[in-house]
């Protein structure tokens, strides 16, 4: 797919890859083999008729195209952009023993994309509200978005609560711009109010108001989608030093407070000459893509394993390095030092080696002797991940959660409360949007269920 | 969308904004923040709730016009409509009756500490209200402070009303001639830091409520972080209010800093859309 430039790219927040456009949409879906058996849509968490809808884009038939997809995805502008899906869809396909497997994720964003742009930019009309029993999700993120569109699809009266001034979840506080364009996933998520679902920004569910206050006021059962929460710090000593950051923090004030475009919008943000990020996600790529868009000159990612464990996925990776962006593979920080105005002036790293492979089947860094050395930085950006964020569930009788502060969910996501249910990072810890997504309509199955034995 | 219900002007800086939230109204209690962004272009920034009233479903704030933020929240007028409201936020004061009690309030935190003192009156506990300020215009809430406690010393720096000096002379005074079972200060950071410097060796429990720079306000950005005692804890999860004996406040004096060339820039910035008539204020 073309692509910017990445010199240019560097200097904007502009998205990277162009997308197709008709010619090379219909080139693309002609290539698809039609499979009877369909090996792709076993791979898609989203459960799309994959060959259907690339076949409408070969007969030109694009609307027909997009609501194939939407009969089962709900954010397929977002999913053909973020989704991994070289380890889904396209992994399944036929044609990867030829190397070039069906380009399936930019295929539904051509399709997704198609319908953005001839739907005009209307505000969508509120569906009417609907009857069936009153459900509350809790969290507009990814997980939330997906349970309160198929469950406002079976005819329930949904009504979404978001913690935060604009719905999206981490597709709009946490993957940039240039991945993922904002205007893009608040259309999309806009949509759901044309099925019915009622969306309320800055409810803070568990402050505002607990579950047992909306069990009295009608809600039949809940979905809690909150999200992954407290953002973990390395525990060394300078992380209060001024320009050391979470990256929740530095990607929510450059992607949801727009600090990008700072002092038009009010929320600024801070990157120095030598940004250090540390970790190996894609939260990580995120971060240094981000610094390095807002003029630092180096950019370096400092991960504690090689590149073969880093969980980021291969295209950010390859997005990264093709930006520029230098990686210091078996790192590890030992503290960051400040100077006398308390701002961070450099970071203590320690050399690692490959060990044995650990509870997550990754072989584990081991700390060589004598290795320490130290980095010049002035900004640091701590990309190692969240916790769970005990705000709600603290207040929810008789709710279980493992030793790490998820949630136990069973296969339907049903919590140990008979009418909670939950799923996304909260249940299972940082995953990816269509993990999420996957929890999502799994839930809105789980509760339909639920409520029809119930009632 | 939130209306504004009632603007007073307390004095040339300070000002109080009352604004329509309903739901939010039921659920604040003493000793809690929301969350405010004022337009779309706005921060998110956090002001702890003045007063809170269930039958006409409004939250009051009382703000300093300090920053880019504040100077928005004070050039409204009654009518106008604040964009986002997020909150109740932070863990509630607890307010049992405990005995003799002594709340501080510095300058803007008068108006914070107000809420906390009269809940602890309600609550039967005998208390003593020391109001902090630089002079005499910047006084607030003295007569609404009077109608529910009768002891209450104030002080400015200039002497230009009321004692000349800090609220920690008359704090000393206090300690000195009584025994006190807790100690309740907001105000400047460096307020709170004097007030638990000065509480620590008469061993009296001091809580603080924290200001810490924030964006979301629900534990996700981790931006508010203080050293407590040698951990780290968030300040709109686990405050805002803390043991005052055990917080890092030189760390926290710090932290509040690292905004200071933004801030002065963003400021830069206002100034010139007011000029050409695209902000409002002054």
């Amino acid at each position: 797919m073309r692509e910017q430039d990445p010199k240019k790219r560097i200097k904007n927040f502009n998205e990277v890859p162009y997308g197709y456009n008709e010619e090379e949409a219909i080139a693309e879906a002609s290539r698809c083999l039609q499979c009877k058996k369909a090996p792709c849509v076993g791979g898609c968490p989203a459960e799309i008729d994959i060959p259907a809808f690339i076949l409408a884009i070969k007969e030109k038939r694009f609307q027909d195209s997009i609501d194939i997809i939407k009969n089962t995805n709900t954010l397929p502008a977002v999913c053909g952009r973020v989704c991994p899906q070289e380890d889904q869809c396209e992994k399944e396909c036929v044609l990867l023993k030829t190397g070039k497997p069906i380009n399936i994720g930019s295929l539904e964003r051509f399709a997704a994309d198609w319908e953005l742009e001839n739907r005009g930019d209307e505000d969508v009309v509120a569906g009417a509200a609907a009857e069936g029993a009153k459900i509350a999700v809790i969290g507009g993120g990814p997980a939330g978005i997906t349970c309160a569109a198929d469950l406002a699809k079976k005819g329930y009266a949904v009504t979404m609560f978001e913690a935060l001034h604009k719905p999206g979840g981490v597709l709009t506080y946490g993957i940039p711009e240039f991945r993922l364009p904002k205007d893009i996933v608040f259309k999309e998520v806009d949509s759901i109010k044309g099925l019915g679902v009622d969306i309320k920004l800055n409810y803070v569910i568990g402050r505002i108001k607990t579950i047992e206050q909306m069990r009295e006021e009608g809600y039949k059962a809940f979905f809690i989608a909150t999200g992954a929460g407290l953002p973990y710090f390395m525990g060394v000593d300078g992380e209060n030093l001024n320009g050391v950051y979470s990256a929740n923090e530095f990607l929510t004030r450059v992607n949801l407070m727009k600090a990008y475009k700072f002092p038009e919008y009010d929320t600024p943000v801070n990157v120095g000459k030598k940004v250090a990020v540390i970790g190996g996600g894609n939260v990580a790529m995120d971060s240094a893509r981000c610094a390095l868009r807002l003029n630092a000159e180096k950019v370096t990612v400092v991960y504690r394993r090689t590149e073969q464990e880093m969980p980021a996925r291969l295209d950010e990776i390859h997005h990264a390095k093709e930006e520029g962006i230098a990686f210091h593979f078996l790192t590890s920080s030992l503290g960051i030092k400040g100077d006398e105005k308390g701002n961070v002036s450099s970071m203590s790293c320690l050399q690692n080696e490959l060990g044995e492979p650990d509870d997550s089947g990754r072989r584990r860094p081991v700390p060589i002797e004598g290795s320490e050395f130290d980095m010049e930085m002035d900004t640091i950006i701590v990309a190692i991940g969240n916790g769970s964020n005990p705000l709600l569930l603290d207040s929810i009788d008789g709710l279980n959660v493992n030793r790490w502060g998820n949630i136990e969910a069973d296969e339907k996501g049903q919590s140990s409360v008979e009418d909670i249910f939950a799923g996304g990072d909260i249940v299972t810890g940082a995953a990816t949007v269509i993990a999420a997504m996957g929890a999502g309509k799994k839930a809105a199955r789980g509760i339909d269920a639920y409520l029809k034995e119930k009632i | 969308m939130h209306k504004i219900v009632r603007k007073e002007q307390l004095n040339p800086e300070i000002c109080l904004v009352e604004m329509e939230a309903e739901d939010l109204s039921r659920a604040a209690r003493a000793g809690q923040f929301v969350i405010l962004r004022i337009d779309e272009t706005g921060e998110r920034f956090p002001l702890t709730l003045y007063n809170f009233d269930q039958d006409k479903g409004t939250v009051t704030v009382v703000c300093q016009a300090v920053g880019v933020s504040t100077k928005k929240l004070c050039a409204l007028r009654e009518g106008d409509s604040v964009l986002d409201i997020a909150g109740p936020l932070g863990h509630a004061t607890d307010t049992e009756n405990i005995g003799k009690v002594i709340c501080i309030g510095g300058g803007v935190g008068t108006a914070e500490a107000y809420p906390i003192a009269k809940a602890m009156v309600e609550a039967g506990n005998d208390v003593t209200i020391i109001i902090g300020a630089r002079s005499e215009e910047i006084v607030i809430c003295e007569d609404d402070i009077k109608k529910f406690c009768d002891k209450c010393h104030i002080t400015t720096d200039d002497g230009s009303y009321g004692r000349k000096g800090f609220v920690t002379d008359v704090l000393k005074e206090l300690l000195e001639k009584d025994k006190y079972d807790q100690v309740f200060a907001i105000g400047p950071v460096i307020m709170m830091k004097m007030v638990s410097e000065m509480t620590r060796p008469y061993g009296v429990k001091t809580l603080v409520s924290l200001n810490s720079i924030m964006i979301d306000g629900t534990g996700m950005c981790g931006g508010c972080r203080v050293k407590f005692s040698g951990e780290l804890k968030f300040t709109c999860v686990d405050g805002p209010e803390f043991d005052g004996h055990l917080v890092d406040f030189d760390d926290l004096m710090q932290r509040q800093t690292r905004y200071k060339v933004e801030e002065d820039e963003a400021m830069c910035h206002y100034k010139k859309q007011c000029k050409i008539g695209l902000g409002e204020g002054k």
